[in-house]
């Protein structure tokens, strides 16, 4: 007997399309995310305030001030004596100080004051001083920044989007739309046919595959349109590394849907054993290097994580597939394992 | 005249850790006859019900429906029988149509068979002119009669019907049975439990279970006659109490 897997696939489709709030999920909801973060949320520190003092107005610190007021990233407050750094700091009319030896015109010694209350903000404002007043002297190093000159914070995120993105359409949607059967009492009639429990899996996962495709898409034309990421790796290695994950994604799905039985605990589960490991250990908002090592290790199978790593190399670094194979293996091992697990997991009889 | 059985069973037997929910029955089906499964709630009518349908493997006995057996041939047996759950279980967002082809594309049909027998089950329930509607906004009453004509898609050797009727009301009940006679006429086996004992007075035999036995089975009127009942309600309330 051949059973029509169309006719099940086309069911599939029809509940997503009659139902606004999945297409509002699936398609609203990232762009939504990319826009917000690729234009509006920023890591990136502009017009920082900074004061500086030098004992001896010397025409070489005149001339590395001048170069420091130019930079789009400062503005320059004015000249203050040393005493009064703390003062300016601490009431907020500047965020940096600027302190130039008496004896600059020989040594080139600076030292920076930076206000550490928001440590992240620091640490950038630390980077850019340097940067700039090193540009700005004779110095044994020539500053070269690869891959993202300008340090758009949005090209970072982005990778980290869509790691969440997939997440969100191909494991929680999948996974409540299974379990939403279960709800209804539908399941239980599917069950009692002579499907095969695979089929009933499989022609689930079918339309939500399409659609996160259909956001990759999307995401890969605003990055690269609209927010210049460049891509000179090319968009295949992109694509393959992406497909596999969504294909992890859904299978992640199916195993949240055979381990609950209502679509809010499915929601739940989605929501905080795989949205919040994105978000923490996956790099997209700390550095992996800076979590500790219990924490690290977590991250080692959090498979996000692997697929941001290799977007980030993809899209911004420019490399092409080859230079991702760690990454795309380690995807395609977790894929397997969660595959076989939750087939096996998924009983045929209700029991 | 040989009895032809589509349902044959043998000591069938169903544990949860302790508990055992179905003991020991045993009992046969003919085919074309409608048979009662009757029994209070929690008293192992369900999880009897799900064993013959394949949807839970038996602990002990033998069994077997439409010719397969329920230990090991589940698969063959799905292909034979219909099944209406007593949640309602159509697939609310789909038209009627929508969910008639579904199932009957589940069950291996043709699209020109399925359309042929979506028309001759719309006329059979008068419901034809609302072929395009989504079930999801369909009376409750209606569901139920919709429900039992998608069960009866692929033209099934028994149809098993569990808690059909309930929550409706006491016209499209008898609508109901209308059909459920009219299917068994027609060569269906029909499988059905309920708690309406004017229902149960429509079987052909009844069997009443009780704490995981079946407790009696016969004829409506003979067992009726053997406990001294007015009315199958009687029979019911002596028999559970």
């Amino acid at each position: 007997m051949q059973i029509r897997m169309s006719s099940f696939v086309r069911k599939e489709m029809l509940h997503i399309l009659r139902d606004k709030r999945t297409m509002l999920v699936v398609i609203v909801i990232p762009l939504m995310l990319i826009l917000l973060f690729g234009f509006t949320v920023s890591t990136d520190v502009s017009n920082i305030d900074v004061v500086v003092s030098a004992p001896v107005r010397s025409s070489d610190v005149e001339s590395s001030v001048r170069h420091l007021a130019s930079s789009p990233y400062i503005t320059f407050v004015g000249y203050i004596d040393m005493a009064s750094i703390d003062a300016m700091l601490r009431s907020g009319k500047a965020s940096a100080a600027v302190v130039y030896a008496a004896d600059y015109a020989v040594t080139h010694d600076v030292q920076l004051v930076i206000d550490g209350a928001d440590a992240n903000t620091a640490a950038t404002t630390n980077a850019y001083l340097q940067v700039i007043i090193a540009g700005g002297q004779p110095s044994p190093f020539e500053m070269h920044m690869l891959y993202n000159p300008q340090m758009k914070s949005s090209f970072n995120f982005i990778p980290g989007i869509m790691g969440m993105i997939f997440i969100l359409i191909c494991a929680m949607m999948t996974s409540i739309s299974i379990v939403k059967e279960k709800e209804n009492g539908t399941m239980e009639v599917l069950l009692v046919s002579p499907v095969r429990p695979i089929y009933i899996v499989i022609s689930k996962m079918i339309p939500y595959l399409m659609l996160s495709f259909i956001d990759l898409i999307i995401i890969l034309l605003l990055a690269h349109y609209a927010m210049e990421v460049p891509m000179t790796g090319g968009v295949g290695g992109i694509i393959v590394v992406s497909v596999v994950y969504l294909v992890l994604s859904l299978t992640l799905g199916l195993m949240v849907s055979n381990l609950v039985q209502s679509q809010i605990a499915a929601l739940l589960i989605s929501a905080m054993v795989m949205m919040m490991p994105v978000l923490f250990f996956s790099g997209m908002l700390f550095p992996i290097d800076n979590l500790p090592w219990a924490l690290r290790w977590i991250s080692y199978v959090v498979p996000a994580r692997w697929y941001i790593d290799a977007m980030r190399k993809l899209m911004i670094m420019g490399v092409g597939l080859e230079g991702v194979l760690l990454e795309l293996g380690v995807l395609l091992l977790e894929t397997l394992v969660l595959f076989v697990a939750s087939v096996m997991k998924f009983n045929d009889r209700l029991e | 005249m040989v009895k032809d059985n589509v349902i044959e069973v043998c000591g069938l037997t169903k544990r949860f850790g302790a508990f055992t929910a179905v003991d020991g029955i045993s009992f046969a089906v003919a085919r074309g006859e409608i048979f009662g499964f009757l029994g209070a709630n929690g008293a192992g009518k369900t999880t009897a019900m799900r064993m013959l349908c394949g949807l839970s493997y038996p602990t002990d006995g033998r069994g077997s429906v439409a010719g397969y057996d329920v230990m090991t041939q589940g698969e063959q047996i799905k292909r034979y029988i219909g099944y209406m759950s007593q949640r309602f279980s159509l697939y609310e967002e789909l038209t009627v149509k929508e969910n008639m082809e579904l199932f009957g594309g589940i069950y291996g049909m043709r699209r020109s068979e399925i359309r042929h027998r979506t028309d001759e089950l719309l006329q059979q329930i008068e419901f034809a002119a609302h072929a395009g509607e989504r079930v999801g906004r369909l009376p409750l009453g209606w569901r139920q009669k919709l429900a039992f004509m998608v069960a009866m898609i692929h033209k099934p050797e028994i149809v098993f019907l569990d808690e059909p009727t309930g929550g409706v009301d006491p016209i499209t009940r008898r609508q109901f049975w209308t059909l459920i006679r009219h299917a068994a006429t027609a060569g269906t086996t029909i499988f059905v439990t309920t708690h309406y004992m004017d229902e149960a007075a429509f079987c052909d035999r009844v069997s009443i279970m009780v704490d995981g036995r079946i407790k009696a089975l016969d004829t409506p009127a003979s067992l009726m006659q053997q406990m001294q009942a007015r009315n199958m309600n009687e029979v019911f309330v002596k028999l559970c109490r």
